[in-house]
């Protein structure tokens, strides 16, 4: 059905029609208004849920964790701070092979404190093992919320649905909530592979030593691998039942012939898709090439599709002072021997909007080959004179 | 030769002659949850704690029970892979998320319609008083239906003997040496998890210890009797913390309650409702004498009257405000 509403409410309605049987609240913003959302659904009898208010994000995950150990399919929200304070949960959730789908509404990491969206949250959990989505529409959250409790279950393995903080779970969008049956049919009941059954007893969470934590953790590794193909897989049967597509590895955009190639994730693709258009029309070659999924890497699809590229931009919403973009990092490996150079955009931190004109230049930096390694898109430099400056006071001048 | 291994006052002799009046462990067909073959040190008083009080429960449920353990000494004596010692259902997650976990799995159970089985949550003193507190605070408040279960040696145990804030006064520990103008764990300092359990208004809390096995499966069949958050803190000596001779493990366990330094009590619903009366009260001192931990209060140049004093003070204190003689 065809609705106007709020991206939280939409990724809300989405999970409830996954029938959650445990959810954990912890509010932060952005991401409390899809947890207000359930909570009225629950309240009004219109789901059937335990709904818990705990006392900290820790404790949220930590719920979700012991609920998907009892055998119920469970789920939470997070953003930013909310994750870094449950970072531990995050990774024992993946390690004790739990489905529980999380939403992480993307946010920056203070200090300096700031509510809007960037990706350094997702970013600082990228090693957990988690499967990691992220949405470019409001349509694309909620559809990937139904397809991650399947994906989850089927791999024995949590995911996270990473939609973009206030751009999109504040938007007033249009979105087609699909209807209960349509999702029964796709997202069969929770059939839990381990859970704390007196009839069955067994021990969730060992200790496990040198002699098999590298075969555990080989498993971990194997199981991503898995899901790239379950990944794909789950998209089409996705598509087949609700007449469109939605999730997947990629969203591939004007890349058949391209010269010039940005890839990046998330809602930033929209604006994105729009300045490829005009590139086009006025005769560039560019491309968009958006990941769905981050976790796992979709590696060879990457290699496949970019190849050929002259010029390939990572535009990321996340910096790790010292190092770059990850997300860089990462595509600079995929493509290590192969033709494209590479550049390194970070743009969009802590909410900054990330505009057409902005991309225009982008691009035509890139082709007059004007751009740094790492270029940091819209970026005040007069801030580094006087930065500088005391510097010198310090350390003299160098 | 059996008076040796039975000490007086536990009934064991009399169990063996009448098995409706002995303990859950007298009798042959325990449910025996936490089996033998652990890594637990020699006398370990957790393992003995954790064996009583989850049999108690289980038999409480029959059968019909699910563990969660934080990390820990006991986690680590009885969940290394491939082996686990636990014959119910269990599962370990983190150090300091137990209570939320358990608050988890019976939310799991309500939702599967299944919430006759009943959810007990175990952890440490460091795991429930320090790192577990907020966590636990939150199962209490929230009012879940969960036993949580202390198991209370007085330190970090599977670090190496840390101070936590259950250790008591001048204990030394690896982080309170025995050194200085105030050795060992400094007066003041510390919280009484009981109490603020108490504070929170759930239907049941009590302290219990290993040496008085009747009080301690009574206490926890009791508590099993009641629905939402309940407490239980065991009081457990450990050989290797403490530097006690591990045969010795129920004389200090009983010595500490007989001094008065560790009250046994129950409350419902915010107030004490019962306390364990001792047969006998000992000084503090001579609890405190056999204990490495303790030995730079027995100097040879002469002992530490004035934390001694302390000490006992600390102990007269208990036994006014619970009443115990
Ligand atoms: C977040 C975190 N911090 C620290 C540790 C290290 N750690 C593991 S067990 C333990 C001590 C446990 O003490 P306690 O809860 O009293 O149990 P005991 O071993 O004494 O039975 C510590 C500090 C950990 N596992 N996780
Ligand atoms: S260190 Fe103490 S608590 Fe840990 S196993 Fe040994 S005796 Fe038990
Ligand atoms: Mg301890």
């Amino acid at each position: 059905m065809l609705k106007q509403i709020e991206g939280s409410q939409g990724v809300a309605e989405a999970v409830a029609l996954c029938r959650p049987q445990v959810i954990c609240a912890y509010p932060i913003t952005p991401q409390t208004h899809i947890v207000e959302g359930l909570s009225v659904l629950v309240k009004s009898g219109k789901l059937a849920a335990e709904y818990i208010n705990v006392e900290s994000e820790f404790a949220a995950l930590s719920v979700a964790i012991g609920a998907s150990a009892g055998g119920a399919r469970s789920y939470t929200a997070t953003s930013s701070q909310g994750l870094l304070y449950m970072a531990e949960a995050v990774y024992n959730a993946a390690g004790l092979e739990l489905p529980i789908v999380m939403t992480l509404g993307t946010r920056a990491i203070g200090a300096p404190i700031n509510i809007w969206n960037d990706h350094s949250d997702a970013m600082a959990v990228r090693g957990a093992g988690w499967i990691m989505l992220f949405a470019e529409t409001n349509q694309e959250a909620v559809d990937l919320h139904i397809q991650a409790f399947l994906l989850a279950e089927q791999l024995k393995c949590p995911v996270m649905v990473c939609v973009d903080g206030f751009i999109l779970t504040h938007a007033n969008d249009r979105m087609d909530i699909p209807a209960q049956e349509e999702v029964d049919a796709f997202l069969p009941t929770f059939a839990p592979a381990q859970m704390l059954d007196p009839a069955h007893p067994c021990s969730i969470g060992a200790m496990v030593g040198p002699e098999s934590f590298t075969e555990v953790r080989y498993l971990a590794h194997h199981r991503q691998v898995l899901a790239l193909s379950a990944i794909s897989q789950v998209a089409e049967t996705f598509c087949k039942t609700f007449g469109r597509s939605s999730g997947g590895l990629v969203h591939a955009y004007q890349l058949q012939d391209a010269e010039t190639v940005l890839l990046s994730m998330g809602s930033v693709g929209g604006t994105i898709r729009e300045v490829v258009d005009e590139e086009r029309t006025a005769g560039r070659k560019v491309g968009y090439l958006s990941l769905v999924s981050f976790r796992p890497f979709p590696s060879a699809e990457i290699e496949r599709l970019l190849k050929k590229a002259r010029t390939v931009l990572v535009l990321e919403k996340a910096l790790e002072p010292g190092s770059g973009g990850p997300l860089f990092g990462q595509v600079q490996q995929v493509l290590a021997g192969e033709v494209p150079r590479l550049f390194s955009v970070i743009a969009g931190l802590g909410g900054r909007a990330i505009t057409r004109p902005s991309l225009r230049q982008l691009f035509s930096r890139a082709h007059s080959g004007d751009l740094e390694p790492i270029h940091f898109l819209d970026l005040d430099r007069s801030v580094l004179t006087a930065y500088d400056a005391t510097l010198q006071d310090a350390f003299g001048a160098c | 030769m059996q008076k040796d291994f039975y000490p007086k006052g536990t009934k064991t002799l009399g169990n063996r002659l009448a098995p409706s009046l002995g303990t859950l462990q007298a009798q042959e067909d325990r449910p025996n949850c936490l089996t033998g073959g652990h890594r637990a040190c020699q006398g370990c008083g957790e393992a003995l704690g954790a064996r009583y009080v989850i049999d108690a429960a289980w038999k409480a449920t029959q059968g019909r029970l699910a563990v969660v353990t934080g990390t820990g000494c006991l986690e680590v004596f009885s969940s290394l892979y491939p082996e686990s010692a636990w014959q119910t259902p269990w599962m370990h997650s983190l150090f300091g998320n137990t209570a939320a976990v358990a608050t988890g799995v019976a939310a799991a159970m309500r939702a599967r319609g299944t919430s006759e089985v009943r959810v007990l949550a175990q952890g440490g003193d460091g795991s429930t008083t320090d790192i577990g507190f907020g966590c636990l605070s939150g199962l209490f408040e929230r009012g879940d239906d969960v036993l949580y279960v202390c198991y209370d040696n007085e330190a970090y145990m599977n670090t190496g003997v840390q101070r936590s804030s259950a250790t008591p006064p001048t204990a030394r520990t690896a982080t309170t040496p025995p050194v200085g103008s105030a050795p060992g764990n400094p007066f003041g300092t510390g919280k009484n998890v009981p109490k603020l359990a108490l504070a929170h208004g759930i239907s049941y809390v009590a302290t219990a210890s290993i040496a008085f096995v009747h009080d301690l499966e009574q206490k926890v069949s009791r508590a099993m009797s009641f629905h939402g958050a309940r407490y239980l803190h065991v009081h457990v000596p450990c050989p290797l913390g403490w530097g006690t001779n591990p045969r010795d493990t129920l004389v200090h366990a009983r010595n500490a309650v007989y001094c008065g330094l560790f009250p046994l009590f129950e409350g419902e619903n915010g107030v004490v409702t019962h306390s364990f009366k001792l047969e006998k009260t000992i000084p503090v001192a001579e609890y405190l004498r056999g204990q490495r931990r303790f030995a730079h209060l027995f100097a040879k140049s002469g002992p530490d009257t004035e934390r001694l004093q302390a000490l006992q003070a600390m102990a007269d204190a208990y036994i006014a405000e619970f009443n115990l003689v």
